[in-house]
């Protein structure tokens, strides 16, 4: 039994982790942009399609590398076209369009490839277990573990040491000052929503191996990452991180003893720490106000 | 300007009370006409808290789908009461609203919004988790709505199509007009007060979180209450109707029809059912198109379809 | 080492044949094949075109509307063309009721089909014994529908759940052994697949235990660690479409299919696609297979699918094509559309073998109304030869064998006064 426990908790937070890495996307978008991205799952989706569709030419590694900047390219359009008239208004509105995205990524990549699921493959040396006891930590289980661990990593970097990410820092304080500075906020905006598709784009090549590519891939995988964002305490990085691991972990573990109650446990936990922490794990005073 | 008005609500429930003999005729049918009601009736619920209070719930439907169960347990195993089951209904989303109310009502904005659609979601899981009580996602079945006695005669509002039409108007028209009291009460003004002003109303001494709380409950009460007659419209309760997508569809009624206004929202409701239904009809890819419309509308009819009429008409 | 081994022409074909069933789809729902002169019948289908159905409600659509052609060009329903008119259920019981609201109110449809989703066909199954409309489920599993749930109105082509379990158990017992392990998704259907096979199991003197998944998981390594450590013979995996993928190559990445056999009742030629070739395997029922050599107009249906959507014809295909030739046939042996007429008249109608496309010729059962279709019991396999021969029938059970005695289903045939 103990060892089925650890067995779990190791992998709960494999299954944590990519959780964490769809959350991180929706995160930076909510923090510095105020829009809850609905069609964050479409973008999943479009990022798995794109490794599917280029991987003939490229291979797999090829496909994992060139598919999530392809991804954050079409996030960029979708940015500059659909999302930017928005900013400064309601986020009612950018809830709206972003939920009316997702049903076009979902019926388009339909449209373009077909209702049916498409097999994906995964190079043969990734598609095996290490070993026979710890048979479910597979080769690709771990890659997609430190590949999270490489995208949060570059994150870190990139918020801390660049400017572009001490601005996106700054920007999610306090936007006001940062436009006062005189920098340009909307570049800032585009580049950081950029950044996050990127990231789900990444998920989405990851996921594509793991699971069924098909149209609606995505929305199972989105209310997850919210819950991992609130838990953790909306606003702050660390929590989202913090959160999506603890989410996979509680699934993990409670699939175990209760396996009906596995997905409802991620959203009691959720009520849980809004009664004890109404800004959640991580979030900060007037984060939430 | 109060002729005018009284015009126009003439006018409005004329269109309504004439439904069933104007659809057909134009490629309707009544059922559509029932199911534009109900879900309308959704849509102002909804727009009680988002237009009047000024608050973005997107986790409605969850109190939408509670009432649909409520309705139809009732029917199932308490008693063969259509009148208690709406009651049932109603007492569901209504107090599920309200208890979880107290656990949001401090939250505003994006915030707001994105702990509603993660609470409605809980409530959408255990619909679907919990196969003994509600069928799980097979649904709530082997109920159906009981004919209505009324002493003088019996309404079978079953097999009359028309007939349960005219039922669920009467519904409808009871909760609308409970909904415009409520709006030109003292309450009511606050509400608005709120809306356009949250920090001067806390100046004022205005209890800002008891009077959001109470506009939240009232819109879950009224949102069971759809959610009841949704569950006669179709002898059945599935947990779909609890969904975030539901939700969606619901807030996209409301600023389609113009949520600044009170009967906006069945308006957006009309166009969105109608829409959809003929689309759907038309074409597999329906989806784009009500993806589109949703773009569309955020981009170009922010203030709704009455919003866009008022505005170029003065 | 690509993530894909297709070249470029068959994805583009891939492609092309999508884009092919949508415009298909476009023209069809509601399709329209006019008459010259005569008023159509029209028969009005139901299904969840949108969501995670599309890939097996569409292929039905394709074989309905390949039926309906045929049937037009043989003169259709009593002299009169027919028409079919689709609908998408977007895989929502209140859209699917509204959906046959509308087809019966307005478009006054003769007959109803559909769904592809067991909860959505006894949503729609109350509606059309309300108007007395006949009912042909084409593709929803769920015992009820011809059990506890039945109507003299609703007569079904594919198999129940528990003929499907039925047909395999036997084998599954006789060649891996009597321990198994269920992964079970948590709904009606699972629980219905999964009460089937524990109890043969039970009365073959095996045991058992099992994992109820929630659906729409994305992760299974939580249940196939339980699975694991309880060490089955068998892991018999009931979930289906996107969720069987999905846990089917997890299983295969974990080396599972190393220590144990998989099989269960459905893994659908559609599915099948879905999955890499390392996840192709394990022993399944099929409920119709394109690959019948020796059985009559087997060929020729396969080859007018491929026609249409470039590869073999699924179960699926055939359904839709079976549910409406079964109600113009009736109709055209009635001279009649009066339902519970014809409803009288397929209780324990013999299908005849241009419709049947199996061996032998299924009836629908008088007690149930359940078509006894032939089970196709075999093994999943990477692809031999054609793209297609991803599953060899091992050995074809007979519709009434699996369905086992009426009395079991639990329905009481009513028939309106």
């Amino acid at each position: 039994m103990t060892l089925l426990l650890l067995f779990n908790i190791t992998n709960g937070l494999i299954v944590g982790a990519f959780y964490v890495l769809m959350a991180l996307g929706l995160s930076l978008i909510l923090n510095l942009s105020n829009v809850i991205n609905f069609a964050h799952g479409g973008f999943l989706v479009i990022g798995g399609y794109i490794a599917y569709a280029i991987s003939p030419y490229v291979g797999f590694w090829g496909a994992l590398l060139l598919a999530p900047p392809l991804t954050a390219l079409i996030g960029l359009a979708v940015e500059r076209v659909l999302i930017r008239p928005l900013y400064g208004r309601d986020p009612l509105y950018s809830l709206l369009l972003t939920f009316g995205l997702a049903f076009m990524i979902e019926d388009g990549t339909r449209f373009i490839f077909g209702p049916q699921g498409k097999p994906v493959a995964i190079p043969p040396f990734l598609a095996q277990p290490l070993s026979n006891d710890l048979f479910f930590i597979t080769g690709y289980r771990l890659f997609m573990v430190a590949m999270v661990i490489v995208a949060i990593a570059l994150l870190f970097v990139l918020l801390r040491y660049t400017r572009l990410g001490i601005r996106i820092r700054a920007g999610t304080l306090d936007l006001e000052t940062v436009a006062a500075l005189g920098i340009n906020v909307r570049m800032l905006r585009s580049l950081n929503f950029a950044v996050g598709i990127f990231l789900a784009g990444l998920s989405g090549v990851l996921a594509a191996g793991q699971l069924g590519l098909e149209p609606t891939m995505g929305t199972g995988l989105l209310m997850p990452s919210f819950i991992a964002i609130i838990v953790g305490g909306i606003g702050s990085l660390p929590g989202t991180l913090a959160g999506g691991l603890l989410i996979g972990v509680a699934s993990g573990v409670t699939a175990v003893f209760f396996p009906a109650a596995s997905e409802a446990v991620i959203y009691m936990m959720m009520a849980v720490v809004l009664l004890a922490r109404p800004r959640g794990l991580f979030g900060e005073e007037g984060m939430m106000s | 300007m109060q002729s005018r008005k009284l015009i126009v609500l003439v006018a409005i429930w004329a269109v309504l009370l004439l439904a069933p003999y104007w659809m057909a005729p134009l490629g309707g049918y009544t059922a559509l006409a029932t199911r534009v009601l109900v879900l309308g009736l959704a849509a102002m619920s909804l727009n009680f808290l988002l237009g009047f209070t000024g608050v973005l719930s997107f986790g409605h439907a969850a109190w939408f789908g509670l009432g649909a169960y409520g309705a139809g347990l009732t029917l199932k195993h308490l008693a063969t009461s259509t009148p208690l089951a709406l009651l049932a209904g109603m007492l569901l989303g209504g107090l599920c609203g309200a208890i979880l109310g107290t656990l949001i009502v401090r939250r505003r904005g994006v915030y707001f919004a994105m702990v509603t659609i993660a609470f409605g979601q809980v409530f959408y899981y255990i619909a679907f988790q919990w196969s003994s009580l509600t069928g799980g996602d097979d649904g709530l079945r082997g109920f159906a709505r009981q004919p209505i006695d009324l002493g003088v005669f019996r309404l079978d509002i079953l097999t009359d199509a028309t007939a349960f039409y005219y039922f669920v108007l009467s519904c409808f028209a009871l909760a609308v007009a409970a909904m415009g009291f409520i709006l030109r009460s003292p309450f009511g003004r606050t509400m608005i007060a709120i809306r356009e002003n949250e920090r001067r109303s806390r100046f004022l001494g205005i209890p800002i979180e008891r009077h959001i709380w109470i506009a939240f409950t009232l819109s879950c009460f009224f949102m069971g209450f759809a959610g009841a007659l949704y569950a006669l419209v179709n002898n059945f309760a599935d947990p779909h109707g609890l969904h975030y997508s539901q939700s969606g569809d619901f807030v996209m009624m409301a600023v389609m029809g113009g949520m600044r206004s009170f009967w906006g929202p069945l308006l957006g409701a009309a166009v969105f059912v109608v829409l959809q239904d003929y689309l759907s009809s038309v074409t597999v890819n329906w989806m784009s198109f009500v993806g589109l419309l949703f773009i569309l509308v955020v981009l170009f009819f922010p203030r709704g379809l009455l919003g866009f009429f008022q505005r170029s008409r003065a | 080492m690509p993530i894909s081994r297709r070249s470029w022409s068959v994805d583009r074909r891939t492609i092309l044949k999508s884009g092919a069933l949508i415009a298909a789809a476009q023209i069809t729902s509601p399709f329209v094949i006019r008459a010259r002169g005569e008023t159509p019948i029209r028969i009005g289908m139901v299904d969840p075109l949108t969501g995670v159905y599309a890939a097996i409600a569409q292929n039905e659509v394709v074989g309905a509307k390949y039926a309906a052609e045929e049937i037009n060009k043989k003169g259709g329903i009593l002299g009169r063309p027919i028409e079919l008119l689709v609908e998408d259920s977007a895989n929502d019981v209140g859209t699917g009721v509204q959906k046959t609201r509308k087809l019966i109110d307005r478009d006054q449809v003769s007959f109803i089909i559909g769904d592809v989703n067991s909860g959505i066909a006894i949503a729609m199954a109350q509606v059309t014994s309300e108007k007395k409309v006949l009912h042909v489920v084409s593709g929803g599993h769920t015992d009820p529908i011809t059990g506890t749930s039945c109507s003299w109105n609703v007569f079904r082509v594919c198999n129940s759940t528990a003929m499907d379990a039925n047909a395999i158990a036997t084998t599954l017992i006789e060649k891996f052994g009597k321990k198994w392990y269920f992964l079970t998704p948590d709904y009606a259907y699972g629980h219905s697949v999964q009460a089937s096979f524990e109890k043969i199991l039970k009365s073959a003197g095996g045991t058992s235990a099992a994992s109820l998944v929630p659906l729409g998981t994305p992760d299974y390594s939580a249940y196939l660690i339980q699975a694991k450590a309880y060490s089955p013979q068998v892991l018999i995996n009931v979930m289906g479409g996107g969720d069987q993928v999905a846990s089917l190559k997890q299983f295969v990445q974990f080396g599972l299919d190393k220590q144990m056999a998989v099989g269960g009742t459905l893994f659908e030629l559609e599915s099948i696609r879905a999955v890499p070739d390392g996840a192709r395997v394990g022993w399944w029922t099929m409920e119709w297979w394109w690959d019948q050599p020796g059985v009559p107009h087997v060929a020729e249906f396969n080859a007018a699918m491929k026609k249409i959507t470039g590869s073999a014809a699924t179960a699926r295909n055939w359904f839709g094509y079976a549910s409406v030739q079964t109600l113009a046939v009736i109709a055209n042996q009635e001279k009649t559309l009066d339902a519970p007429k014809l409803a009288h008249a397929l209780a324990g109608f013999k299908l005849p073998p241009e419709i049947a496309l199996q061996p032998g010729a299924p009836e629908y059962r008088a007690g149930d109304h359940e078509l006894m279709s032939t089970v196709f019991v075999g093994e999943a396999h990477p692809p031999q030869g054609d793209a297609d021969n991803m599953f060899t029938v091992k050995s074809p059970v007979p519709g009434d064998k699996a369905a086992g005695p009426v009395e079991e289903s639990g329905c009481k045939m009513q028939w309106p006064a």
